[in-house]
Formats: structure tokens, sequence, C-alpha cells
């Protein structure tokens, strides 16, 4: 009897736990089932009263009458070239930066760490309010490159900070070693230390990917016929019908799920490295 | 020479983000202030007169703040137990957490659209409350005319989207707290909470500072989602900026809307770096 007491006490403390995993994990994951059924539910699966939350008359054909929409396949392409821009801008920027913060002492090091951790302070995506003006005088208004080039301000910190922490992550001996068997200082970093960084860098890629993707404001102002994915569903939004609206989300939602997903590993190591 | 050369590296290393930062975040940040405190090239207030005087910026403003109020402390709390949950989970951790990360890679406009399948008229929400028969016919959550549940399926997207990114940094924070701390700590008799409140909190100070302030500065930016479920019926402040610029060609007023969003952002910062104080001795 009082042997049974503590291990009922305990597996109801665990049920607890678990109900309470549960309840977060149908928190997260049944809004995007039901934006699916929305999506592949069609005009007739809207105006159904009341719904059932089970998959019922749904068919991929409205959805792929949405990709088939005027505009969508240009803007969806738009937001790939513009997140394109954004992983390869913000890597080959940042990462030189990042490499010089985690291996070099140098005088005005803490000031460009300031700068870098002050762009956190701003809502970054707002200054391309005044771009506008200069976009349009130097042609780069309405083009994926400057709305890449916007985005990157959002990626590029983030990108430095979290390279200096993969930089830290390689042993220096080993690029010293290199060194010393007579690899010049770029020959020791691409043949040693980049294989060992690739994994954290390609993280730090999706995560750019993520970040230009996502992005609605400055695409939205920056862009009038060019626009990204997101820039093109807030402009159609008060005109178009509901379910073209989430199918659109569907859509939205999609590449960086998979994204996530594929860098879940990286997720906690990297987000530990940029708020420190 | 050797070392003469070496001195050179880090600079031409960091060159291009200076460069960069500086062309695309410091020179806007001043054109921004520029355009919003003059009048065709000569200094005015006539932009922030006319920002004050608009009928919709005190209500932009108090929306914003609210929402900023009402979502943040629960992100925390959310992001918190969630930390705590997983801590005591041995399997399927990982999958676990994935799924709790999935609103990370999902923009505020996706978010949007996502609750505005649950909270349209014939929507999931009044579906449910119908088939217990708590209404009747369908209801309207999202119009001007119901301005509370409004800001309500507001606060509900913008939690369910920016929690996962408060959860993995506080995740990651309680993942640098030592075991040993909170084993001696239960040796000693403390209990559950206060390990909780004693041991834990204190030390992923840090992480919580880096989340509260990525946090807050995201709510005031909040935008996209209001647009997604309610259009223009809650005007908040991005949205205001965005008004003006896009449908008003206003230049100079939406600068003036930003410049009053960088500046409460920047004072939530500098709030947080203050009321939250990290002590470096005290961390492990």
């Amino acid at each position: 009897m009082t042997a049974a007491q503590p291990s009922n006490f305990g597996s109801a403390r665990k049920m607890l736990l678990w109900s309470g995993i549960a309840a977060l994990c149908a928190w997260v994951l049944v809004p995007i089932y039901l934006v699916a059924l929305g999506a592949f539910g069609g005009r007739s699966g809207v105006y159904q009263w009341p719904k059932s939350i089970l998959p019922t008359g749904i068919s991929l054909e409205p959805f792929l009458l949405f990709l088939r929409t005027e505009g969508v396949a240009g803007a969806f392409l738009n937001s790939l070239g513009a997140a394109a821009v954004t992983v390869v801008l913000s890597v080959l920027i940042g990462a030189p930066a990042g490499y010089a913060l985690a291996r070099y002492d140098f005088r005005g090091k803490d000031s460009f760490r300031l700068l870098v951790l002050l762009t956190r302070a701003f809502p970054l995506a707002i200054l391309a309010l005044p771009l506008t003006v200069s976009f349009i005088r130097i042609g780069l208004y309405d083009t994926v490159i400057g709305v890449g080039l916007v985005h990157t301000i959002l990626a590029l910190p983030f990108a430095a900070l979290v390279t200096q922490g993969i930089f830290m992550g390689v042993p220096r001996e080993l690029e010293e070693a290199a060194w010393v068997f007579g690899c010049s200082r770029p020959q020791a970093f691409f043949r040693i230390v980049a294989p060992l960084a690739l994994p954290g860098l390609a993280a730090t890629a999706v995560f750019a990917f993520v970040i230009s993707w996502n992005e609605v404001f400055a695409a939205s102002v920056l862009t009038v016929r060019n626009r990204t994915l997101t820039a093109y569903l807030l402009t159609v939004l008060s005109e178009s019908p509901l379910h073209y609206r989430f199918a659109g989300g569907l859509l939205l939602i999609l590449p960086s799920v998979i994204f996530i997903f594929a860098v879940r590993r990286y997720l906690f190591a990297i987000w530990g490295i940029s708020s420190k | 020479m050797q070392n003469i050369k070496k001195t050179w590296i880090p600079y031409l290393l960091i060159a291009p983000s200076v460069i960069f930062l500086a062309l695309l975040f410091l020179l806007p940040l001043i054109q921004t202030i520029w355009l919003a405190v003059s009048e065709g090239g000569a200094p005015s207030l006539a932009n922030l007169r006319t920002m004050a005087g608009d009928l919709n910026f005190r209500l932009a403003i108090r929306n914003t703040f609210l929402l900023a109020l009402a979502v943040v402390p629960v992100q925390i709390v959310i992001a918190l137990a969630m930390g705590s949950m997983v801590a005591k989970v041995d399997g399927g951790r990982e999958t676990i957490l994935w799924v709790w990360t999935i609103p990370l890679g999902i923009s505020d406009l996706a978010a949007g659209l996502l609750w505005l399948s649950i909270l349209q008229n014939s929507g999931y929400l009044n579906s449910l409350l119908f088939s217990f028969g708590l209404i009747e016919r369908q209801a309207n959550w999202l119009s001007y005319q119901t301005p509370i549940a409004l800001f309500f399926a507001i606060a509900v997207a913008e939690i369910w989207r920016g929690t996962a990114i408060v959860m993995v940094i506080i995740v990651a924070g309680l993942n640098q707290v030592p075991k040993e701390f909170r084993e001696a700590a239960e040796v000693f008799g403390a209990g559950p909470w206060t390990r909780f409140f004693r041991i834990t909190l204190p030390l992923i100070k840090p992480a919580l500072q880096s989340a509260l302030i990525l946090r807050t500065v995201l709510a005031f930016e909040v935008f996209a989602v209001v647009y997604a479920l309610g259009g223009t019926n809650m005007p908040v402040l991005v949205g205001e900026a965005y008004t003006w610029q896009n449908q008003n060609q206003n230049y100079g007023v939406a600068a003036a809307y930003a410049v009053l969003i960088m500046v409460i952002s920047l004072a939530a910062t500098l709030v947080y770096l203050k009321a939250v104080r990290v002590d470096p001795e005290r961390l492990p």
C-alpha cells in the first residue's frame, strides 16, 4: 500500500506531463491541418456549415487552380529569387565577419559587435520606407535584387553572430597545424575549417532563406509588379475569395516547414549562440 | 611583415559587413529620421503633426501597445512551460521540439490566414460553438463592430506564431544550465517551484533577456497578422505607416510613423537591459 502510493503519484504526474505536451502539440498542428482543409476544400468547402473537422470533400483541384491563378507562379518565383539573393549575400558577407570575430582580436572589434547587435533593437523592415526613394533612383525599385538586398539587412547580423559561434567551434589547433604543414591561410581555411563548419553554414543559409521567404512589409513596400509571394498575397487579400487565401497561406507555409525540419538539429545550438 | 599582414586581415573580413550595414542600415536610418522631421528639404514638424492629428493615430498606438502587453508575457509563460516539460522527457524529445518550433518558419501573414480559417464566419470555431449549442447562427468575430473579439483573435494568432522563437531561445538557455545545480538544490530539500524560481530562472536570465527584447521589438512591428484577420478594422502603427506610404503616397508621414516605432522599440530594449540585469559573475 505504502509502496504503491508514490508510484501512483508519479504516474499521475507523468499523465499530466504528457497531456500538457500533447495539448501544446495539438495547439501548433491543428490550425495547420485546418488551413490545409480550407486550401483543398475549394469554394464549397468554405461555405459548408457547420464544418466537420474530418477531411470530407477535399481534392487537389482547388489548390492547383490557385497555383494556376495569374500572378501566383511569378510571385512564387520572385520569392525564391529574393530568398536566393538573401542567402548568398548574407552568407558571403556575414561568414567572413563571423570568422574575424571568432579568430582575431582587433581594435574596433567591440564597436563592430555593437553595430551588429544594435540592428536588433530596430524594426529593420521599416527601413524599406526611405529606401523606396533611393531604389527608384538607382533602378532597384520593384526588382527581386532590391528586395533581396533589404532582406539581407535582416539576415546579415544573424549570419555574422551565428557563424562566429560556428567558427569558434572549430579548433584553432587544426588550422594552425595546416599552416605548419605548408598550407597558406586561405588554403587552410577552405581545406580544414570550411568542411568542418559546413553543416552550420548550411543551417545559417536555411535561416536566411526562411527570413526572406516570410518577410511581408519590406517586400510589399518595395515592389509593384514583381511582387514576392507575401507581397502578392497581402495586396490581393481583400479581393480574393477565402479558399484562395487559405491556399496562399498553405503555399507560404510549406517550404519553410520543410526547411525547419531539415535544420532541426541546429536550431537550439544556433539560437544558443545568437542570443548570447 | 607577417604581423603587419595579420593586422589587416580582420578589417578586410569585416569590411563588406560594415559597408553593407552603413549603406542599408545606418543611411536609411538617418534618411528616415530626416524624412520625418523635414518638409521640402527644410526642417519641419509638419509630418509629425499630421501623424499626431490623424484619426487612427491614438487607436494605432493603443492597439499596438495593448497587443504587445497581451502577447509577450503569455509567450514567455508558454515557452517556459514548454521548456520545463520537455526537460522531463527522455524519449521523443526531438520530435516534440520539432513540432513546437514549426511556427518559427511561418510568416505572420500565413499565421493570420491560418487563424482566419478557424475564426471566419463559417469557420471551425463557430462550427464548434454551434455543435455545442452555444450559438444559433454564425457569429462574427473579425469585424470592426467586434473590436474586442478581433483583438483577441489577433493576439491568439500572434501567440501561436511567436511563442516558438521564445521557446527556442529559452530551451537553448536551459540546455546550458548544469544539471548538478538543480540536483544539489533537490538534495537540500528545495521543491520544484523553489528550484524553478531560485535556480533555473536566474540562470537563464540572459536567454530570457534576449527573448524579451526580440519578441517585444517584433510585437511593435505587428502588421500582416492584423491585415490577414481584420483588414483595416484594427489600426496598428506599422499598418498606418504602410497605408501612408502605399495608399496616400506620403513618405514623410510614413517616415514619422517609422521613427515613432523605432523610438518605442529602442526604449523597450533599454528598459529590458536595465530591468533584467545580467550579472556575469553568477552565470554557470
